[in-house]
């Protein structure tokens, strides 16, 4: 959708992007991170061509940029900047049509689409239509100003910082409602921001820049579990992926190498294999396969006197248990739930390929505060 | 007082010719002042190069005093109308240049690029963003322009424009002082007039949103701009009067 390659610009003579290709996919939300300086905002305007690069060229569907008419450009790419966006001597109406009134399309459309964009934006036309921008409140201005960059049903829209200046909690609805919105109507949004707890919480895709240079284009998750370098771990922050509990997942917790025991084993064999690697509970697989069968716990064995029965007759075999894909928060829950000590992880397959105890998350769920030697 | 009134009530359609041919050439000044100084202003602010000699000639017209250039206007000129309203428009330049630059450039830069981003040409952000949100500041300079103008206007009278200032100098050289006041004291209100229209204009075109900053509600101002269209309506209808009855008398 969106592609730039071997992207450089210079100010005079100093070097403000370095070379960066990266490309875009259609309906994805990119945001573009950095400190101050960072080639962030020189990045987005180049693709509405406020800025002309000194050399590369930016694709939009496979067309060069450079060689469309910039005022097309524009009007069908939505555009939102940080506060003063709006028009102060124009109504909330005026403001959101100015676009689609010069570019002559008809009243009635015009008047559909307004009514439909104060709709999507949550804020009541009756009320709102007639008032101008110094009647809002920020957050209101916001809205209006994406309700504008929407106007003319454009593919991209950039974000320059929208929601920097408002504070936490407007900010935070803004960003609900930019999510939903982005779900609905699928565009394609370049969102630039300095707030990585932003970042984390809008993008489908990051890209950390830095002096010019991309140095890491991937999505959150990716980026909070493997920071490429020290800069970016430390930009991101080291326990960041707590504050967002949903982005870890299973797979990254559980024990890789659970203990596991065949079908036909002994009890016998069971207690040896628990003496042996100081555990109360086995998993039962079946051979070759890994596909698991059952649960065997220790409490389970004892009542039997005769230890020469096989481990498949009386193992648990209705078990609870979750896929390396879920998140830590539902397996919480289900643990909550089942007070269960021990929960397998299987495939699609129901192969066994990891397991999660009490004590494994109770290590895991206490490494922010108790040490900091392992990031995972 | 009563030969004064005795004087007016004897001489009151020269004085309504005169009035009305001040107002008629100070309006035809000002205009022109207007259709030079506006787009010139304009012009200068976005080529940077010429905004300093621009506003540095502008600058010394002003400098000079008013008599001595409509002496300079003479030899060129002549005497009468024309050099008249020559100078009257020279001087009203300056306020409204300066005015218009001032205006155009002090808009906030943020506004002007997310007007550029979202795909208004050059010449839709000069007419929709840029003059609307300076027309303030360019009606502040235009006010200054006409009322210098009807002063202005009065002295130059001097080198044979028609005017107040007719009634003046040669109240002066007769030594008729009710002939002076006939002339200086309409010339006087034309001026204080002048000057309230103006300001009435410049509120007018302050945009509403502009003006909410002393807590009024939008009611209040909106009131307030209804009384100052009817109060322009007025002076419109005083002025053609005026016009009328010296076609007429």
């Amino acid at each position: 959708m969106l592609e730039f390659r071997n992207i450089v610009k210079k100010f005079k003579e100093t070097l403000v992007i370095n070379d960066i290709s990266f490309s875009v996919k259609k309906g994805e939300l990119v945001v573009l991170i950095g400190e101050s300086g960072c080639g962030k905002t020189t990045t987005l305007k180049m693709i509405n061509r406020l800025i002309d690069p000194t050399s590369g060229t930016i694709l939009i569907n496979g067309e060069d940029i450079a060689k469309k008419d910039v005022i097309s450009l524009r009007r069908n790419m939505g555009y939102v900047i940080q506060q003063t966006g709006l028009f102060p001597h124009m109504s909330v109406k005026e403001n959101i049509e100015i676009i689609p009134k010069v570019s002559k399309i008809n009243a009635k459309k015009i008047k559909d689409k307004t009514l439909e964009l104060m709709e999507m934006i949550g804020m009541n036309p009756d009320e709102f239509l007639e008032r101008y921008p110094i009647e809002l409140s920020g957050g209101q201005q916001q809205r209006i100003g994406v309700a504008r960059a929407f106007a003319m049903d454009p593919e991209i829209i950039l974000m320059d910082e929208p929601f920097s200046a408002l504070d936490p909690i407007t900010r935070a609805s803004l960003q609900e409602e930019l999510i939903n919105i982005q779900t609905h109507m699928k565009k394609t949004i370049i969102f630039v921001t300095h707030d990585m707890s932003e970042a984390i919480k809008i993008a489908d895709r990051i890209c950390i820049m830095n002096n010019g240079k991309i140095l890491q284009y991937d999505t959150p998750e990716n980026i909070m579990k493997n920071p490429i370098n020290d800069f970016v771990s430390r930009f991101v922050g080291k326990n960041r992926i707590w504050s967002s509990p949903e982005l870890i997942k299973v797979k990254d917790i559980m024990i890789e190498n659970p203990v596991t025991i065949p079908p036909k084993a002994s009890l016998f064999q069971c207690m040896e294999k628990m003496r042996e690697h100081k555990i109360d509970s086995l998993m039962v697989v079946e051979l070759h396969t890994n596909k698991l069968l059952g649960i065997i716990k220790a409490k389970h064995i004892q009542p039997y006197k005769n230890r020469n029965i096989e481990v498949e007759k009386i193992m648990k075999k209705d078990f609870s248990h979750a896929l390396p894909e879920e998140s830590i928060v539902e397996v919480l829950k289900l643990i909550n739930k089942t007070q269960e000590s021990t929960l397998p992880i299987i495939n699609e397959k129901r192969c066994l390929v990891g397991l999660i105890t009490k004590s494994s998350l109770v290590t895991t769920l206490s490494q922010p505060f108790v040490e900091q030697k392992e990031v995972i | 007082m009563k030969e004064f009134i005795e004087y007016i009530s004897y001489s009151y359609k020269l004085i309504i010719d005169l009035l009305a041919d001040h107002l008629r050439l100070t309006a035809m000044s000002v205009g022109l002042a207007l259709l030079i100084g506006i787009p010139l202003g304009i012009l200068i602010s976005y080529v940077k190069k010429l905004k300093k000699p621009v506003l540095g000639v502008t600058n010394v017209i002003q400098a000079i005093p008013s008599m001595a250039l409509l002496g300079f206007a003479i030899p060129f000129l002549g005497i009468g109308t024309v050099p008249a309203v020559t100078i009257v428009v020279l001087y009203s330049l300056l306020p409204i240049v300066k005015n218009t630059v001032t205006g155009i450039t002090n808009i906030n830069a943020e506004t002007l690029e997310s007007a550029k981003g979202i795909g208004l040409t050059r010449f839709q952000v000069l007419t929709k963003v840029q003059i609307p949100l300076a027309l303030p500041v360019i009606m502040a300079g235009v006010r200054i322009a006409a009322v210098t103008s009807v002063g202005l206007m009065t002295i130059a009278a001097y080198i044979g424009a028609d005017g107040l200032g007719y009634l003046v100098f040669s109240g002066i050289r007769t030594l008729n002082n009710n002939q002076i006041l006939a002339g200086a004291i309409p010339a006087c209100l034309l001026a204080l007039f002048v000057d309230f229209i103006g300001n009435t204009a410049e509120k007018l075109v302050t945009p509403i949103s502009l003006q909410t900053n002393s807590k009024q509600d939008k009611k209040q101002i909106e009131n307030k701009r209804k009384n100052s269209l009817i109060f322009l309506g007025i002076s419109i209808i005083f002025i053609v009067a005026i016009f009328v009855l010296s076609a007429f008398l």
